[in-house]
């Protein structure tokens, strides 16, 4: 039998899985708001494309920080207390690109737009960058001591390692994002997102070695789990290139499920990596926050597997239901909310 | 000045901001829910107009309620570590069913009521915003389940030195939650109401589409009235409750440092010295504070310094007297706003109910401008209240505010944040409010004009079959 603890290890697993996967996307959309738009009317359909979903999305971290803090009030302490100049960086961007989605197309002038394009881009950029810095350094392990305190310089949580994660995570919400728009839009800003999420492949493809390797190199994650960890490397490697195949064949759909396993595996991975671990301490490991001495009360438990069992199905149907209604392409020659 | 001080500043500073959006939201998906029921049952366009032209205002209104509340949830870790630590078993649950429960619901349907118009049914689409409603009130009711439970923590049974959670339905069952819950739902209600009805008399003031807000303060003046009546009812009821939970913070509130004597005499007015522990110049309504306390006109309130003697027994050594003005006043403002929005509802409903809204009463418009901040003052302190005179507990009884602060974060730190969030928070507050005022400048003929635009649009039909 397994522990309730560990169940909720899966369960923030999946709820960061589902962030990725979903808000990933509308990062990414908005970063291309910046990379790809040529016009003002392609900037509003971009936006518009993820218009009806990335206040949804945004509630998977929410949710996932719910759930550390309710399953693991040990894990959400530290990390988030020891991240702290990082997570007000992150705030400060979703609060910016939220309401930026919101009051852009609620004024004329060309330096309004302007000003609200550049929080959108900042807003989409930074958070999947800083996520990608964190996890890396959850990998990684951190200066923890015994009171499970996290006490880390600028130095210890900025390195090629840790930067080159945010810049794989990054390259990877724009890739998704790109298919998402070529499965939103029409005519030749589709071809424009596939093109450049083809051309974003190869790069994509360099981040990723580079990071396994120093991962195999830096981390004894492979010594403890290569075989599953191996396994999904490989599913990953078969994911991308068929992400990169279906783009050639124009099968947008496909090609976009492809990024969004890329995107699964890579986070799944990390929770596997990790497992038993949630935060390993680089003082010594002893001091290692793990599944075990982070989480909850088994009654705590418990009570939270049931609410999260019976509310998940209806969360999901609702959410793929939203998606149904909204399966239409947008086009720049309709009406536009925002 | 210490991490601490510079993290309550914060913590004050953001929650108080958030807390202005949030009941604006909560009270317009109410309002507009309604709106948009009558447009349906009655088939009415103006009724849809309505709903149109108060969802702008809406929409902006919850952005910035969406995003102010991120911070929210984050700061506890971030700021509050020790907190987190200690009670996440028991608080962090209903955060995280308020995210499952709340937040899903209404992120969704909210992207599928202002994308839904032309794409789903009359029906399904006011369902949409009938869900946004219940779940902006689901969320309030999780998130003052979690505050309940710092004002009087049920449910739990502290297990190395961390409080553990042994009875869900306590919880949710707290007493105190029974009496917060509804006064705040009721109070967020009314200041959505106040909103509009002070817009509406803001335009009636201009002469600009008298029908139209005719009509709209009438639905918001009925929602004014009958919410404002029953913040007052459960406020009584949470005063009642105070006296014997924490009647340090009632003693607090009435600047009563002495036993009041029976029958209480309820305090108006008074100047207040901590310092000696006194209270002079005070103006006082005999039988009153047994009434608010007990519902009786007798009874005896135990003033602060028993209390403190009491508390030094049962905690050991300390201040137990939390910052007497603070919560002397902001209780006092609270009451007075809430009366006044009472009195203000009464009468514009009866000018609206027998069809005398005209020019006569402009001083009245004027007046219902000014009432839109009302309930806004009145919910700012009354969480003021509310919060500084827990102190110096964050959990009553369990855990001082002292201890509960993140260790490895350092001032500079929390400076910066405090910068960020004002700063950002400050830009934030200009934007809503130059938005919020061209879009009633633009009144609700550009709603209007904005949809048969698109009907005349020649690409339109085109552009939706794609």
């Amino acid at each position: 039998m397994f522990e309730l603890s560990e169940l909720w290890f899966v369960l923030v697993g999946v709820l960061f899985v589902g962030f990725f996967f979903l808000e990933g996307f509308d990062f990414g959309v908005g970063m291309s708001t910046a990379f790809l738009a040529r016009s003002d009317g392609e900037r509003r359909v971009m936006i518009n494309s993820i218009g009806p979903f990335w206040d949804a999305n945004e509630v998977w971290l929410l949710t996932a920080g719910g759930a550390m803090f309710a399953a693991f009030p040990h894990w959400y302490a530290t990390m988030f207390s020891g991240f702290y100049v990082p997570l007000v960086v992150v705030l400060l961007a979703l609060i910016g690109r939220g309401v930026a989605f919101e009051f852009r197309g609620k004024g004329e002038t060309e330096a309004w737009k302007k000003t609200w394009d550049i929080v959108i881009l900042l807003g989409s950029l930074l958070p999947p960058f800083l996520f990608g810095v964190v996890f890396a350094n959850l990998m990684q392990g951190l200066p923890i001591d015994q009171q499970m305190e996290m006490h880390a310089g600028i130095f210890d949580v900025v390195n090629v390692y840790t930067v080159l994660g945010g810049v794989a995570v990054t390259v990877l919400c724009l890739v998704h994002g790109l298919m998402f728009l070529s499965l939103r839009t029409v005519g030749e800003l589709r071809e424009r997102a596939r093109a450049q999420a083809k051309m974003l492949l190869i790069p994509l493809a360099v981040l990723f070695v580079a990071f396994a390797a120093m991962t195999v190199w830096k981390t004894d994650m492979f010594e403890a789990r290569g075989v599953v960890l191996s396994i999904m490397g490989l599913l990953g490697v078969v994911a991308f290139v068929l992400a990169g195949y279906f783009m050639s064949k124009k099968k947008d759909g496909w090609a976009f499920g492809m990024t969004g396993t890329v995107i699964a595996l890579a986070i799944a991975g990390v929770f596997v990596g990790l497992f038993p671990n949630i935060m390993i301490s680089t003082i010594d490991q002893t001091f290692n926050l793990t599944v075990y001495n982070a989480a909850s009360g088994t009654y705590s438990l418990k009570v939270m597997t049931i609410v999260a069992l019976s509310l998940l199905p209806f969360v999901l149907a609702y959410q793929i239901w939203s998606y149904f209604v909204f399966h239409k392409r947008v086009h720049e020659k309709e009406h536009l909310e925002y | 000045m210490d991490t601490v001080m510079l993290s309550r500043l914060q913590f004050a500073s953001t929650t108080i901001f958030h807390f202005i959006f949030v009941p604006l939201s909560i009270g317009l998906a109410l309002i507009l829910a309604i709106m948009q029921t009558m447009y349906v049952v009655k088939g009415d366009e103006r009724y849809k107009t309505m709903t149109k032209f108060w969802g702008k205002l809406f929409l902006i209104n919850f952005a910035v309620g969406v995003v102010t509340g991120i911070i929210q949830e984050f700061q506890f870790g971030m700021n509050w570590s020790d907190y987190s630590r200690f009670v996440g078993d028991v608080f962090g649950a209903p955060l995280a069913i308020e995210a499952l429960a709340a937040f899903f619901l209404e992120s969704t349907f909210i992207g599928l009521w202002i994308f839904g118009w032309d794409r789903l049914s009359k029906k399904v689409h006011l369902a949409c915003i009938w869900l946004v409603a219940f779940g902006t009130t689901l969320s309030a009711f999780w998130i003052l389940a979690a505050n309940s439970f710092m004002q009087r923590p049920v449910g739990f049974e502290v297990v190395n030195g961390r409080a553990e959670m042994n009875d869900f339905f306590a919880l949710i069952t707290n007493g105190q939650l029974l009496v917060e819950f509804p006064h705040t739902i009721f109070s967020a209600f009314a200041t959505g109401a106040f909103l509009i009805a002070g817009i509406s008399a803001w335009k009636l003031l201009k002469k600009q589409d008298t029908d139209f807000f005719k009509k709209s303060f009438h639905v918001s003046i009925i929602v004014a009235l009958l919410s404002s009546v029953l913040v007052a009812l459960f406020g009584h009821q949470q005063a009642q409750y105070l006296v014997h939970t924490q009647p340090m913070k009632m003693a607090a509130a009435e600047g009563l440092w002495e036993n009041s004597g029976d029958p209480a005499a309820w305090t108006v007015w008074a100047a207040i010295d901590p310092e000696k522990q006194e209270s002079t110049k005070e103006f006082k309504i005999p039988y009153a504070l047994s009434f608010l306390s007990y519902s009786k006109f007798s009874g005896e309130v135990v003033g602060m310094k028993q209390l403190q003697s009491e508390y030094e027994a049962t905690y050991g050594e300390g201040n137990y007297i939390p910052p007497v003005r603070t919560t002397f006043w902001s209780f006092r403002i609270m009451v007075a706003c809430g009366t006044l929005m009472i009195v203000l509802a009464a009468y514009g409903w009866y000018l609206s109910a027998r069809k005398k809204l005209d020019q006569k009463h402009t001083w009245f418009y004027r007046l219902m401008v000014a009432a839109i901040f009302m309930p806004i003052v009145a919910n700012t302190a009354g969480w003021i209240m509310t919060e500084i005179g827990r102190q110096p507990w964050t959990v009553f009884g369990l855990l001082r505010t002292e201890d509960s602060v993140s260790p490895s974060v350092t001032s500079g730190e929390v400076l910066f944040s405090l910068i960020s969030f004002t700063t950002i928070y400050t830009i934030l507050a200009v934007v809503l409010v130059y938005l919020f005022l061209k879009v009633i400048k633009r009144g609700p003929n550009a709603v209007v004009e904005k949809t048969e635009k698109i009907t005349s649009d020649p690409f339109a039909k085109e552009g939706l079959h794609v």
